[in-house]
């Protein structure tokens, strides 16, 4: 090959060899030590990598890439939150190397130059791969839909209203009807709007004895439930955003052994924290869906175990300090998860025996995938998209070096264990926390 | 002996029942200066007080003034009109600017329940809790919990009736915490839309209808209902609920006579309770105001006498 192709320089990639590591492959439910390579961003075997850098993983987990199918990248609109060169920054250091971006941005991206523009930007700046997804209906005003099939040429992999949710029953039923022709799939925020309107909190003990106005998690499952019925009329699949109660996990499940094609996601957050925190009125305990009492938290990782979820997803929604340092009732809801989701689901669901590595692994890889027909896995020929993890480490969460340009997070100095080490990206470390190994982010 | 350890009053459901029956025991002083003639004490003087009421308050805010001036406090009055959250600036920038002005406390009125959690957390001066949304409403319970004491030489052991708007009603909720706390048994009845449910969790028994929630009772304290609650749904109209909940001539009947009639104000006559009952020989109303303004300076007082420390 020419050192340069029309004068521009041509760097040769550098190839790797990662020795002795733990290879878990859920695409292929591999679990074993084994070596592996990487030659011109594509795995190979460690045989075909020539003059490549030996990497000995001993103790750690090599993975495919992690996928987080549900980020708020923030850009265009609101770049003082989040940028997609911060957000993809975030996503790399957390372990992730493929990620959709939530598309209730400022403008909405309801449009082909939306989707263009995001594109650009994230080949331009982004640290990771990062997938578009569009809005289903105009301006997310849940009146008309979007230009779905355009949206599909110009590159869009779902459609969502996140953080809206159409609330017009035929509007819905077309949008199903409709994309389906196009093979997108449709990831729902499911939220009633007048069921619970105005409330800050989950609906239950604590909003009753702290006087706050309460979202009940019948608010989510009606919507659960219509999702359902529209796929199985439909005949088409349907994805369930970040579930939070035990009635939308038993209606996916019952709907899943009927064969409706119904996908669901979970976030870390709530699996990991319940509504009674908010008695501390912290801000960064705000949520939408909200964080919902121990018996719903039980049942979403009861969802993981039995295979009900498929997806871990962050719901990564930054925002600044001064939306966030207000009374709670004014404050935005959301908070980041990218650089925090693989220490809290190691320690709350690997570390406490809920799930097997190669489950949990799955949940960011194979359970994604399937979603939005990626590709995932370390089969030879493959992209080099290779996430490696320390499955024990032991460390404090440190809000202050994170990647996001914001803080927003209620683990601030939580105690976890297990800590994405390396994110490969088509076979360049874009982050890397390992001893000799330079990412283009360094580990702070 | 409790001691007083707080620099902020913020709920009920925070202290203990020693520092409930502190603050009880110093207003019962605070209650004798108040029968002198001259009224006076220089109790606070030298101290600023900043009454910052976002939301608007009449009997409250006089109470909390005329405590003020009893115990020769400075004080500032500030209203969201006249202060700058009606030109943008967030609540916390507020309040740092008032305590820059080197003030001891600030007694607040907020409609966001935790609003005074979230500023005492950042403030070095004394946050006193005047009313956050439906969260708590700290002394009012207290002047609630003194009157019952005056009237009845004891809490442990009464059973307490709230009626109303529970589910809207700070009052409610510094009343059950206050009231549980001293050994009273709770009981809260109303409409099945404004009484939860989930107030059994933690020991309180819930009726939906009067007869149940009064009959027993030793001490019925009647909600102000809101007119806008009817338009949210939450009982189909005032007339239904005066003839379903409300106290008048008629169900007045199942109250044991000895029982206490009591009302935080201010009163819908002829809603959830007529005047025959709001009037009557039971009806403690006008003593809970007087007794106000003695709760209120023992709050005061024992607030800011640990900031000194």
């Amino acid at each position: 090959m020419p050192a340069s192709i029309k004068g521009r320089i041509y760097t040769m990639k550098t190839n790797y060899i990662l020795k002795n590591g733990r290879v878990i492959d859920p695409s292929r439910k591999i679990d074993r030590k084994m070596d592996i390579g990487i030659r011109d961003g594509k795995i190979v075997s460690p045989s075909k990598a020539k003059d490549a850098v030996v990497i000995d993983l001993k103790g750690l987990v090599v993975a495919p890439g992690l996928i987080d199918m549900h980020v708020h990248l923030r850009q265009p609109g609101r770049t003082d939150k989040e940028t997609i060169k911060t957000g993809t920054k975030a996503a790399a250091a957390g372990g992730f190397t493929k990620i959709v971006a939530m598309p209730n941005t400022t403008p909405p991206a309801d449009s082909t130059a939306n989707i263009e523009l995001v594109n650009r930007i994230a080949r331009d700046e982004g640290v990771v791969k990062v997938y578009p997804c569009a809005c289903i209906s105009k301006g997310q005003e849940g009146k008309e839909m979007t230009s779905i099939g355009s949206l599909k040429k110009a590159g869009v992999i779902a459609l969502s209203d996140d953080g809206k949710c159409i609330q017009n029953h035929e509007l819905m039923r077309h949008v199903m009807e409709y994309s389906k022709s196009f093979g997108l799939p449709i990831l729902d925020h499911c939220e009633d709007e007048k069921l619970g309107c105005g409330g800050v909190m989950h609906e239950g003990t604590w909003s009753v004895l702290l006087g706050m106005r309460g979202m009940p998690a019948a608010s989510e499952e009606i919507m659960v439930s219509r999702d359902i019925i529209l796929a199985e009329l439909i005949k088409c699949r349907i994805h369930i955003q970040h579930v939070s109660t035990s009635g939308s996990v038993t209606m996916i499940k019952d709907a899943q052994k009927r064969g409706v094609k119904v996908t669901a996601e979970v976030t870390p957050h709530h699996i990991t924290l319940t509504d009674e925190e908010i008695k501390h009125f912290d801000t960064n305990h705000k949520m939408n869906p909200p964080l919902r009492s121990e018996s719903h938290r039980k049942a979403l990782i009861a969802g993981l175990k039995d295979g009900t979820i498929t997806v871990i997803a962050t719901d990564h929604a930054p925002h600044t300090e001064t939306e966030k340092l207000v009374e709670f009732d004014y404050a935005p809801c959301g908070i980041i998860g990218l650089e925090t989701a693989v220490p809290l689901c190691l320690t709350q669901l690997y570390h406490k025996k809920h799930l097997t590595l190669m489950q949990l692994i799955s949940k960011f890889t194979v359970g994604p995938a399937e979603v939005l027909g990626l590709k995932t896995g370390l089969a030879e020929g493959s992209q080099a998209d290779i996430t490696i993890i320390d499955p024990d480490l032991k460390h404090k969460i440190d809000a202050s070096s994170f990647f996001s340009k914001s803080r927003n997070t209620p683990f601030d100095g939580c105690e976890v264990r297990g800590k994405a080490m390396a994110t490969v990206v088509d076979g360049n470390f874009v982050f890397s926390c390992l001893p000799g190994i330079q990412g283009m982010i360094a580990h702070r | 002996m409790t001691n007083w350890t707080r620099k902020d009053l913020l709920a009920l459901y925070d202290l203990d029942a020693g520092e409930i029956q502190l603050i009880l025991d110093t207003a019962q002083e605070f209650k004798k200066v108040s029968e002198r003639r001259v009224k006076k004490v220089p109790a606070l003087r030298g101290k600023t007080v900043v009454n910052f009421f976002v939301e608007p308050s009449t009997r409250t805010r006089a109470s909390f003034e005329l405590a003020e001036q009893r115990l020769s406090a400075d004080i500032v009055n500030m209203s969201a009109s006249t202060s700058s959250l009606s030109k943008g600036e967030t609540l916390l920038d507020t309040a740092k600017n008032i305590e820059a002005l080197q003030v001891d406390l600030i007694v607040m009125r907020h409609s966001a329940a935790g609003s005074h959690n979230f500023l005492a957390k950042h403030l070095r001066c004394g946050v006193i809790n005047a009313g956050d949304g439906a969260h708590e409403h700290p002394t009012q319970a207290l002047l609630d919990m003194f009157t019952i004491i005056q009237k009845k030489g004891r809490i442990k052991g009464l059973k307490v009736a709230i009626v109303g708007d529970i589910l809207h009603s700070r009052v409610a909720r510094s009343n059950i915490w206050g009231l549980l706390k001293l050994g009273a048994k709770v009981t809260v009845g109303g409409p099945a839309t404004l009484v939860p449910k989930e107030f059994r969790n933690i020991g309180v028994r819930v009726c939906d209808n009067l007869k149940d929630t009064i009959e027993d009772a030793d001490v019925v304290n009647l909600l102000r209902i809101q007119h806008e609650r009817q338009r949210e749904a939450y009982f189909p109209s005032i007339t239904e609920y005066s003839n379903i909940f409300g106290l008048n001539r008629e169900t007045v009947k199942y109250l044991k006579p000895d029982a206490l009639v009591m009302h935080p104000g201010p009163i819908n006559r002829g809603v959830e309770v007529e005047a025959c009952v709001a009037d009557g020989p039971q009806s403690v109303i006008l003593e809970q105001v007087t007794n106000g303004l003695a709760v209120r300076m023992a709050v005061l007082y024992l607030v800011a006498g640990c900031l000194e420390k």
